[in-house]
């Protein structure tokens, strides 16, 4: 006898397969689509290793090789980078959307620096900061930061001062104010604004990792890149993209649950 | 009579724009007794808004002066709660969150032993006690009215401003909200200022009704309203309250045509 209960079971387990599936199948199709391409002929085979080519030397290389440490070293990097830009982001974002007068004064700067591409600037990083670990970080910690100030600004320029209007006929002081509904109408912005930044300074990652570095995911590339080991050059880029998603996935998980009570559009 | 609680003196608020300063609010006088509903009545985009601020603190006079049991106001305080147009609950706190936000400041009387049940009590008064854990993005409009009706009333303020409340509501909900109000304030004495475009709004509700003219808000005539309380719905269907009403709706239509001729001289 299957119950009404076994039936309602039977659905939701049916549901989660087919959400599993939805997840699953761009991954195969772009695995499918690389494999083809690699034995297709179209490029020379020495060009392009296959899917498994390259799995296997991942294994190899995270066991028995530098990838390990090469992954530590770069997500150390990125979180370093990308903490201190919005710990910086974060309170000047929110000067320059609260304050017209902070705004119309540091507008045009903020401007002009995001409008540099953080490599543009790698040699003079070099110059006056070595090319030692600070030079990597501080790279990265440039890309968080008008990354992040924009989003920032934008967010808080946005807030509506009613409430702000509310809590004062309260009687809320000045602190209270802030603490109580600045900081919390502020935290979704906060959270994006570190989202983007993860994802620039993942970007920018290589480019930092361009300054002599021994360690780390973009050295790692840039040696591959030097002797033509084509399969690690896979194994650099796949990796990197894997790190970026989970800590993707993982700052998604903390904005859910941090912001549970803002509309969204949420997925069945 | 006893001493008036809330004074306005000559009261002149004017706007700076690019075309030099706009007279919004002119020479406005008028007192406000301890447990008294006076209604601002007037078009709509006459001053009658900025009228409540004034009073609430956010908007300071240009000319004359607000006084508040003899004192001149100053700014917002917890003594005047405020009711918004659009309600102003914060998305952020859950409905009881919401209602503990003013019992909770440094500023609250209410001593620490105490909050959870005046929380749970407005939650009550309100029917919104089933809901105490739901976000405000889950509650319909009437709901999040009452839930800023209950905030503002357990931060127990002398005084209720509310700036149209029950604009956005359908008629039934709008009605069943005005009996709410008028079974809460017979239960606490507050003095009201409420302002409404509603002409049987402000009837049913207020002891005094303050007609004021199109842009610049000025006093065009206090009308005394002869009913006391408790009040029943049955009310609207008197005589004396078709009388009045007549007597208002014209008062208003008159002032409607003035602002909207206002309207177009602007555009």
């Amino acid at each position: 006898m299957v119950s009404y209960g076994d039936f309602k079971k039977g659905k939701i387990i049916f549901a989660r397969c087919r959400h599993l599936g939805f997840l699953l199948l761009p991954w195969c199709l772009l695995v499918l689509f690389w494999h083809t391409m690699a034995v297709s002929g179209f490029v020379n085979p020495g060009l392009m290793p296959t899917p498994a080519q390259v799995g296997s030397k991942l294994v190899e290389l995270l066991f028995g090789g530098r990838l390990g440490i090469d992954i530590l070293k770069s997500t150390q990097r990125v979180t370093l980078g990308v903490l201190l830009g919005i710990a910086l982001a974060v309170p000047v974002g929110f000067l320059i959307g609260w304050y017209k007068g902070a705004r119309t004064f540091l507008d045009p700067l903020i401007n002009f620096f995001r409008a540099l591409p953080p490599i543009a600037l790698i040699p003079l990083v070099v110059v006056y900061f070595g090319i030692d670990e600070p030079a990597k970080v501080i790279i990265l910690f440039y890309a968080s930061f008008f990354a992040g100030v924009i989003v920032m600004y934008e967010g808080v320029a946005q807030i509506s001062p009613i409430f702000i209007k509310v809590a004062r006929t309260l009687g809320a002081s000045e602190w209270e104010i802030f603490s109580r509904v600045i900081v919390p109408m502020t935290m979704p912005h906060i959270l994006t604004a570190l989202r983007v930044a993860l994802g620039v300074a993942w970007a920018t990652l290589v480019a930092s990792e361009l300054v002599a570095a021994q360690q780390g995911l973009g050295a790692l590339i840039q040696s591959a890149g030097s002797f033509f080991q084509i399969d690690i050059i896979y194994v650099g880029i796949v990796s990197i993209g894997a790190v970026a998603l989970a800590m993707d996935l993982a700052l998604r998980a903390i904005t859910r649950r941090l912001i549970r009570w803002q509309d969204r559009v949420e997925l069945q | 009579m006893s001493q008036p609680r809330v004074v306005f003196d000559g009261v002149c608020v004017d706007f700076p724009t690019e075309t030099g300063p706009l007279s919004v609010v002119d020479d406005v006088s008028f007192s406000m007794h301890e447990n008294e509903f006076i209604c601002i009545v007037g078009p709509s985009g006459c001053g009658k808004t900025t009228l409540m601020n004034v009073l609430a603190g956010f908007t300071p006079p240009t000319r004359g002066v607000v006084l508040l049991d003899g004192q001149a106001v100053r700014g917002p305080g917890r003594d005047r709660g405020v009711i918004f147009q659009d309600y102003g609950v914060f998305p952020w706190l859950s409905v009881e969150q919401n209602i503990f936000f003013g019992l909770r400041l440094a500023s609250s009387k209410t001593p620490a032993n105490e909050r959870a049940a005046v929380c749970r009590q407005y939650l009550e008064l309100m029917g919104l006690a089933d809901f105490a854990k739901a976000f405000p993005k889950t509650l319909s409009g009437g709901m999040r009215q009452r839930l800023a009706i209950a905030r503002a009333y357990a931060a127990k303020p002398e005084f209720l401003l509310m700036d149209e409340p029950f604009g956005a509501l359908d008629a039934q909900t709008r009605s069943k909200m005005q009996n709410l109000l008028l079974e809460v304030l017979q239960r606490e004495g507050k003095t009201v200022m409420m302002i409404t475009h509603s002409v049987d709004e402000a009837i049913y509700l207020a002891s005094r009704i303050v007609v004021v003219t199109a842009r610049p808000a000025r006093i065009k005539e206090i009308i005394k309203v002869p009913f006391g309380y408790p009040r029943h719905e049955g009310l609207q269907e008197t005589a004396d309250f078709m009388n009045i009403k007549a007597h208002l709706r014209a008062l208003v239509m008159a002032e409607y045509e003035a602002q909207q001729m206002l309207g177009s001289a602007n555009s």
